[in-house]
């Protein structure tokens, strides 16, 4: 072997070992970015679980057939919760009914047929800026432009249309998402079998985007359905015997409910409010959980 | 007269209040299907991308274009069904006819020539639905409703794909479930199903295995005798084995638009061309 020949192996062997040193050091690395990252992963899973837990723990004894069923008594301190859960669906009902249409069709507009101007992206950034603005803030607004300026009162629809706007934005976002994730070429497909613009959205593309318009809708909705900020001047009462009879009549609701028996009921029953705890979190829970199995199910159906 | 030929004579009895019928008949006497394109240039926006290019598509022949990436053959292909309409800032020049009527006249509706002129894409692109219904989405576009319509039209379309009788117990299966080169055939019988003259092929092979390849190169020697192929390839053997006529499209620089540079019978292509670019090109040595 010649001298410069033995020099240049020496030197591989060399690196080798460099090399084996360094995979050596990477794999420790990684296993200590896996522990750290699943550690934290863990961490959080134990937050929801201890907040999910404690609710079940201290609200679990309240439930039963009246506490479902009945009316408030002892203002709140004893009774039922039923007409909060049915103003609560009735608002968020409503609110559904007007988000979803208008949203839908906004998040068409953007992802289908609006041009990439200034003025667009202005929209775009509006409402990505909505969907920060907080909820106490569309509250006033909705005591403003609804309750007082288009003269509803404080009533379901003022509260369902102060909603809308707090949950519009999330649904415009999610529905622009949805149809940008379906590929070109599905679409080019659809027109070039001679079929228009419009046919294509309708028979093509919305229904393939369909499962995350709805799951963004659902996330957006339920969000609306705990809240209390904008329902708190616009409809939401501390107390009624029966339920509301017209989309002009206050209402009860769950999140309102706990809020009001905390701050303002003298010696409030606790396991009452964590019993009505307990069926808005279960409510919406069912909710987001059925959204997500409905959309795993359909995704396996649907891969690109 | 084979299933596809009938199929086309049902198709002008259908289209018979969109078209215009007389000169259809009159057409349809000849092999309908061919184009004709003088001097066609396209820009995108201000920059001009192809220029000059006449070219003659004969009826019930494979015509494939060949040339090195961005030459703007796939640009080409869809000026044939005006599919460059779709992308705003896409301008086409020139004149190109087919069957003598000038498609690219403010009078010839986009989408009525779509059903004449087919297109399959590259990658395979079924719509997120049954099988039956991705064959049948053109067809209920053209609104045919009736089940027994729908029923004979979908299985001549997979028959003329050969994709039938690998398919035809699981019609209503989801589109995804099958193979990418069955996913390409079923492509091809759902562009058969609203009985086009013309189908465009923009690379229909390049995302798939050699066997898959195989059958759609089989399905297109059988489809010529009833439909005009052109088909945009990258693979010079593929164009050898299937076409008819080959044309050869260059952008020496991309300061220059692309040229049409030679066309002719494949053959001659192949074993003589006139161009030292065309034989560069077609022995490999560059693009």
């Amino acid at each position: 072997m010649s001298g410069k020949l033995k020099a240049l192996s020496g030197g591989r062997a060399v690196a080798r070992t460099d090399g084996r040193a360094r995979a050596r050091r990477a794999r420790g690395v990684e296993a200590v970015a896996r522990l750290v990252t699943g550690a934290i992963a863990l961490a959080v899973i134990g937050v929801a679980v201890f907040v999910l837990g404690y609710i079940v723990y201290h609200g679990i004894g309240a439930i039963n057939w009246e506490f479902l069923t009945g009316v408030p008594r002892d203002q709140g301190r004893q009774g039922g919760t039923f007409p909060a859960i049915v103003g609560t669906l009735l608002v968020v009902g409503t609110t559904a009914a007007l988000t979803v249409p208008i949203g839908v069709m906004a998040g068409i507009y953007l992802a289908e047929f609006a041009p990439r101007t200034a003025t667009t992206r202005v929209i775009r950034l509006s409402i990505t800026n909505m969907a920060g603005v907080p909820s106490i803030v569309y509250g006033l607004f909705g005591l403003a432009a609804f309750v007082l300026l288009a003269d509803l009162g404080r009533s379901i629809i003022a509260a369902a249309l102060t909603l809308t706007c707090m949950t519009l934005p999330v649904v415009i976002t999610a529905t622009e998402e949805a149809l940008r994730q379906i590929p070109q070429d599905v679409r080019q497909a659809s027109l070039a079998l001679g079929a228009t613009k419009l046919r294509t959205i309708g028979r093509v593309v919305l229904p393939a985007a369909g499962p995350g318009i709805i799951t963004g809708s659902i996330l957006g909705l339920a969000r609306a359905a705990g809240e209390t900020a904008p329902i708190l001047f616009t409809g939401a009462v501390f107390q009624m015997r029966q339920i509301p009879d017209s989309p002009l009549s206050q209402f009860m609701s769950l999140p309102y409910h706990i809020y009001a028996q905390v701050t303002s009921v003298p010696n409030w029953n606790e396991e009452l409010i964590w019993g009505t705890a307990l069926v808005l979190v279960a409510g919406v829970g069912f909710v987001s959980v059925m959204a997500a199995i409905w959309r795993s199910a359909q995704r396996k159906k649907v891969t690109w | 007269m084979n299933v596809l030929e009938i199929a086309r004579d049902g198709m002008i009895a259908v289209a018979a209040p969109l078209a215009d019928v007389s000169a259809r008949a009159a057409e349809s006497a000849h092999a309908p299907g061919s184009f004709k394109l003088s001097d066609v240039g396209v820009a995108y926006g201000r920059d001009l991308v192809i220029e000059g290019v006449r070219m003659d598509i004969p009826a019930q022949a494979v015509t494939a274009l060949i040339g090195p990436s961005g030459c703007g053959k796939s640009t080409l292909l869809r000026c044939l069904n005006r599919m460059n309409d779709e992308f705003g800032t896409v301008h086409v020049y020139g004149s190109i006819t087919l069957d003598g009527e000038n498609i690219m006249a403010r009078s010839m509706d986009p989408v009525e020539l779509r059903m004449r002129v087919g297109q399959v894409f590259q990658r395979p692109n079924p719509f997120p639905m049954s099988i039956y219904d991705n064959v049948a989405y053109g067809p209920r576009t053209q609104g045919i409703r009736r089940k027994d319509d729908l029923d004979v039209i979908v299985e001549e379309s997979l028959r003329g794909a050969a994709l039938w009788e690998e398919v035809k117990n699981s019609l209503k299966r989801h589109a995804f479930e099958l193979s990418g080169g069955q996913q390409q055939r079923l492509c091809i019988a759902r562009a058969l199903a609203t009985r086009p003259e013309v189908l465009l092929m923009d690379e229909p092979c390049s995302a798939l295995d050699p066997i898959s390849t195989q059958q759609i190169e089989d399905t297109i020697t059988e489809l010529k005798s009833t439909v005009t192929i052109v088909i945009v390839t990258h693979n010079m053997q593929q164009a050898a084995r299937i076409s008819d006529q080959t044309a050869f499209m260059l952008r020496e620089s991309l300061e220059a638009p692309a040229h049409l540079i030679e066309i002719g019978a494949t053959r001659t292509m192949f074993t003589n061309p006139e161009d030292v670019r065309t034989e560069s090109y077609i022995t490999g040595r560059f693009g």
